[in-house]
Parts: C-alpha cells; sequence; structure tokens
C-alpha cells in the first residue's frame, strides 16, 4: 500500500473530489484542449486575460473535460494557483512544475527554485508512477498551448 | 471443471512469479495472452537445433527448418478446418491481414462511393485499414448500430447491406464480450453480393472455430492471443478470392520470376508472405495449437462460460448498482472479456489501485474508441480471462475493487 498512498495524497483526493475552477468561459476568453491518448483524458482550459504580452494577468481560469484523478486533480490545483498572476509568472510556476515531474528538455530560469509549489507539492508521489506522469502534466501542457496558440489542440503522446 | 486447472495454471510458467511477494493476476489476456513452458520451449530447441532460412537454401537444415515452419500452417488450417493448408497466410498480426484485405482485394474492388459495412463494436484494426481508402478511394462506410445490452442490432441490416460490397465484422467484440451470430452474417452477406470478413481475433483462442461453416470468404486473427508468441498472425481466405487478389508487400518469397522488365507472383499463400517471414514464432504457434487441441476448444469454452458467469455474479452480487458491466450477460452470447465502469472512478485509476494487488487489466479505449463514443464513455476497465484463469483470481479484481472504494473514500 505504501506506494498508492504516495500517490492518492488526501489533497489529491480532495481536488478530485471538489475540483476548483470548473467551468467554461466565453470568448474572448482563450480556450485550449489538451488530451492524452492512451488513457482517453481530455481537458480543457479556458483563459481570461487582461493585459499585453508576459505582464497580462489571468483574471480568470476555468477547467473542462474529464479525466482521472492525477490529471484532474493536477488542473484544478493548477487553476488554483494561477488565478490573478500574471503570464510570466505562470509560465515559472509551469516549468517548475514540470521540473519537479521530471520532464526532460525544461531549462530553468533565475528564480525557478523559489517558487512555491503549495499543494502541487503533494503530486511529487506520481514520479514513482511514470506511466501516470503524463496524467499530471496534461492540464500544464494545455495552459501553455492555450498561451502559444492563443487556442488550439494539445496532446501529451 | 471442463480440465485439470491446477496443471493447466502450472503450464504457464509467468503464472508463478511474484511481485512484492504477491501473486500475480493476470486478467489482461484479451490484450495478450500468456505462454505455456511448451511454446517457450519448442522456440528455443527449434533454434538451438533446427534454425535456417526457409524456402532458400538446398542444405538439409534449411529442409528441416522449411518443414517446421510449414507446419505452423498445417496446425493453422486444422484448428479452424480450413479446407486447404494453401489458404492460410501467415502475416505479421491480424492488424497487418486486415490491411493486406483493404488494400490488395479493396484497392482492386473498391472505387468511388462503393459501400463498406462494418459494426459500431469494430477494433482499430478493423475500421482504419477501410477509413484510408475512404480517403485515398472515396469509398463510403456505413455502420451497423448497437442494441442497449451490447448487440448487433440487425433490424435494418438488408438496408445497410443494400448494394454494399464489404460486410467486415467482429466475431467476438474485445470489448463487450459480444459473440456475433457469424454464419447468419456471412450468409446475410453472400446474398447480398458482398464479400464477408470475420475479424476472429477474440473468438479462435476461445472457441471451436469452422472457418467452413461460418460460410466465411475472409478471416482474420493473431497467434500472440492464442498462446502462441506475437510476431505472427493469420489471414485465411478461400482459395478462388486469394487466388484473384494482388499481392500486397512485395519482394522475395512473394515472386515467382522477376526480369528487369517485371515479376510474375508465386502462388497463394507465399504470394502473401514476402520476405523473411516469422520462422521461429510459426514453430512457436504450432506449438501452442497443438497445446489447446489437447485441452479441446470446446473444453477451454466450457471453462470460460462457467468462469464468466462467476465474473458476472461475483461483480454485480457484491457491487451492485455501484459496477456497470458493459455487453449482454448471458454467458451463451458472450465471452470472457468484461468492460466495466465502477462509481465514478476514472479506469486508470481502478487499474493503478489494481496494479498494488499485481490484478493486471487494461484501462483505455480498447482500439474501439468510435465504440466508446457509442458507450457514452471516454474509457472502461476491461479484465478478460483465459484458459488459466480461475474464480480466485475474479475475487482478487473483487476485492482489488473493494480497496479502491477505500482509498478513494466513496
Ligand atoms: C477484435 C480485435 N481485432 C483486432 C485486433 C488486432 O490484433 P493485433 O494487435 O494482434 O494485430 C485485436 C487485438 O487487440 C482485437 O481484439
Amino acid at each position: 500500500m505504501s506506494g498508492l498512498e504516495d500517490l492518492y495524497r488526501e489533497i489529491i483526493l480532495d481536488h478530485y473530489r471538489t475540483p476548483r475552477n470548473r467551468g467554461e468561459l466565453d470568448p474572448p476568453a482563450i480556450k485550449a484542449e489538451g488530451h492524452n491518448p492512451l488513457c482517453g483524458d481530455e481537458i480543457t482550459v479556458y483563459l481570461s486575460l487582461s493585459g499585453e504580452g508576459d505582464d497580462a494577468v489571468i483574471d480568470d481560469i476555468k477547467i473542462g473535460g474529464q479525466g482521472c484523478s492525477i490529471s484532474q486533480s493536477s488542473a484544478s490545483m493548477m487553476s488554483q494557483s494561477m488565478k490573478g498572476k500574471t503570464v510570466a509568472e505562470n509560465r515559472a510556476l509551469a516549468r517548475r512544475f514540470k521540473a519537479l515531474m521530471g520532464i526532460d528538455g525544461i531549462e530553468p530560469q533565475d528564480g525557478d527554485d523559489a517558487i512555491d509549489l503549495g499543494d502541487l507539492e503533494a503530486l511529487e508521489g506520481v514520479m514513482k508512477f511514470p506511466v501516470r506522469i503524463k496524467c499530471a502534466v496534461l492540464g500544464w501542457n494545455t495552459f501553455l498551448q492555450a498561451l502559444d496558440a492563443g487556442g488550439g489542440t494539445t496532446s501529451t503522446e | 471443471m471442463a480440465f485439470d486447472q491446477t496443471a493447466v495454471r502450472k503450464d504457464f510458467p509467468i503464472l508463478s512469479r511474484e511481485i512484492n511477494d504477491k501473486p500475480l493476476v493476470y486478467l489482461d489476456s484479451g490484450n495478450t495472452s500468456q505462454k505455456p513452458q511448451r511454446v517457450i520451449d519448442a522456440m528455443s530447441h527449434f533454434q538451438e537445433h533446427t534454425y535456417a532460412p526457409i524456402n532458400r537454401s538446398s542444405y538439409r537444415l534449411a529442409g528441416e527448418a522449411t518443414d517446421a515452419y510449414e507446419k505452423g500452417r498445417v496446425a493453422i488450417a486444422r484448428l479452424i478446418n480450413a479446407p486447404s493448408v494453401d489458404e492460410v497466410v501467415f502475416t505479421k498480426n491480424a492488424t497487418e491481414a486486415m490491411n493486406l484485405i483493404a488494400q490488395s482485394w479493396g484497392r482492386a474492388n473498391l472505387g468511388e462511393g462503393d459501400v463498406v459495412v462494418l459494426t459500431e463494436m469494430e477494433h482499430h484494426a478493423n475500421i482504419v485499414p477501410w477509413q484510408m481508402l475512404v480517403q485515398e478511394r472515396k469509398i463510403q462506410i456505413r455502420w451497423v448500430p448497437l442494441t442497449a445490452d451490447g448487440q448487433l442490432d440487425l433490424t435494418n441490416l438488408d438496408n445497410l447491406l443494400d448494394g454494399a460490397k464489404v460486410f467486415s465484422f467482429t466475431a467476438m467484440s474485445n470489448v463487450l464480450g459480444t459473440i456475433t451470430p457469424i454464419a447468419m452474417l456471412c450468409e446475410r452477406a453472400r446474398a447480398a453480393g458482398a464479400l464477408s470478413i470475420v475479424d476472429a481475433c477474440q473468438f479462435v483462442p476461445h472457441n471451436v472455430t469452422d472457418v467452413q461453416s461460418w460460410g466465411a470468404d475472409l478471416v482474420a486473427f493473431s497467434s500472440h492471443k492464442m498462446c502462441g508468441p506475437s510476431g505472427i498472425g493469420m489471414l485465411w481466405g478461400r482459395m478462388e478470392i486469394l487466388d484473384a487478389m494482388p499481392p500486397f508487400l512485395g519482394g522475395g518469397n512473394m515472386i515467382d520470376t522477376v526480369t528487369f522488365d517485371g515479376f510474375t507472383t508465386a502462388p497463394v499463400p507465399m504470394k502473401f508472405e514476402a520476405g523473411t517471414p516469422p520462422i521461429i514464432e510459426a514453430v512457436g504457434l504450432a506449438a501452442a495449437v497443438e497445446y489447446l487441441e489437447e485441452i479441446g476448444m470446446a473444453n477451454i469454452r466450457q471453462h470460460e462460460m462457467e468462469l464468466s458467469r462467476y465474473t458476472l455474479d461475483t461483480l454485480k452480487g457484491r457491487f451492485g448498482d455501484d459496477i456497470t458491466i458493459y455487453g449482454p450477460d448471458d454467458v451463451k452470447l458472450r465471452g470472457g472479456v468484461f468492460s466495466f465502469a465502477f462509481r465514478d472512478l476514472h479506469p486508470h485509476d481502478v487499474s493503478q489501485v489494481l496494479d498494488e494487488r499485481n490484478v493486471c487489466v487494461r484501462a483505455g479505449h480498447h482500439c474501439a474508441k468510435p465504440l466508446m463514443q457509442t458507450l457514452g464513455v471516454n474509457a472502461t476497465t476491461r479484465a478478460s480471462i483465459y484458459l488459466y484463469n480461475d474464480t480466485a483470481d475474479i475475487d482478487a479484481l473483487a476485492d482489488g475493487l473493494d480497496n479502491a472504494t477505500d482509498i478513494f473514500g466513496l
């Protein structure tokens, strides 16, 4: 049981049972869809921004779609951490989180180490279950996709 | 008990493996089956004593190797009651056999507007090769719908088959377990003037198969799901049809002669076996067929019907409304694959918790995404049984589901 308790920590189950920021946003909010072909997880991220470029602030973020406890709780915690912060801050948060998940090719930037992941640290246990890492990062990649393409589709495969 | 279950379990060395001091509970045979010692030994022995090229060299060793390879073909012909051994074509797997059919027969016979009829419970292997012809040839696909309990809804079949050139359907669904009325469907296809193609991947490993009594035109299946090795699959077809089909892949082994100006093809089956075939695999497959025949396909079916009843009763009895098992409840109408939804848990989470107790199941869309759409789900958890499974495996599955309930605090 030891491994499983590490994966399914209480805070993760809490976000899974009661996901935060569920819903949709109407245009002009931007929207991106992500899916994991392996298990059929689907996540939609809606972002409402004010301002321009990296200084724009995420006024609102909503999460749609369905999936496993890991993808859903990760997206829920992500939405909670991102609201009210700038695009630059949230990109750094995403880098920090993906580094925590051991994703290759992340180039840390000055100050990343200082970023407090808060509840998101609980997802550390996912590292012991490599097939679930894709679930944990799906929402994050979808978020980045929304920023980069102003919407679109992403896939974790 | 249809055969000595304890003895059969011992035939599969992997089943005595333990992970974290707990036994393996393998419930993923619909995906791929485990291998009996005899198959493993036959392949090793062949490589230690007889391995050589086939069909190409004239020394004695090569002759022996060719004979061993051909024994695989003989075994398959016997298992499915093919009228002629030459009608058995070896491919890489069932998927390649389906692509062979679509690319060879399809390209020779299908053009714009021609209709291929499929069912809503097909595996991607019997969908995508036809969709490739939709893109390339502008053929049309019509779909046979399903009833609420996951059987084919044949009410409208005559209309669907009207003017169709092909009716390609599964003998047994890899998601629902549903066994289709194969002989009747072949007959209806024939009456409509359509070629009948049977995806028998899930059927052949678990049932007595008689392609002649089916009246099918072409049949595809895979070795790895029937105790044989991966890397070899089968296409059986009526000689008349195979003979008229153009080759699929070109190269060595499939030619009669080649000049600077062109080539002529070898006769069936070699026409469809370009390049060095899966030689060692054919030897393992022959051993697998002999093994299954000794136990008896009818006995295997009997065992699986009994264990299917136990599975359905156990899961429904213990979990009631908390579990939805897809497909028919009557074990005469289904084989031993059980796709289910458990509470609101995602299949990925269910399989993760089960894995903690070494219960191996598949979570996902099972290469049948259109069917998932029909069922209105993204994914399911699927447990599937074979001759080596017993009631203790099913109990372990049910106990694992209880554990999932505990972990998620439901
Ligand atoms: C019904 C059905 N058809 C086709 C296939 C494809 O078999 P293979 O992957 O061996 O080519 C499978 C295996 O998953 C199957 O279950």
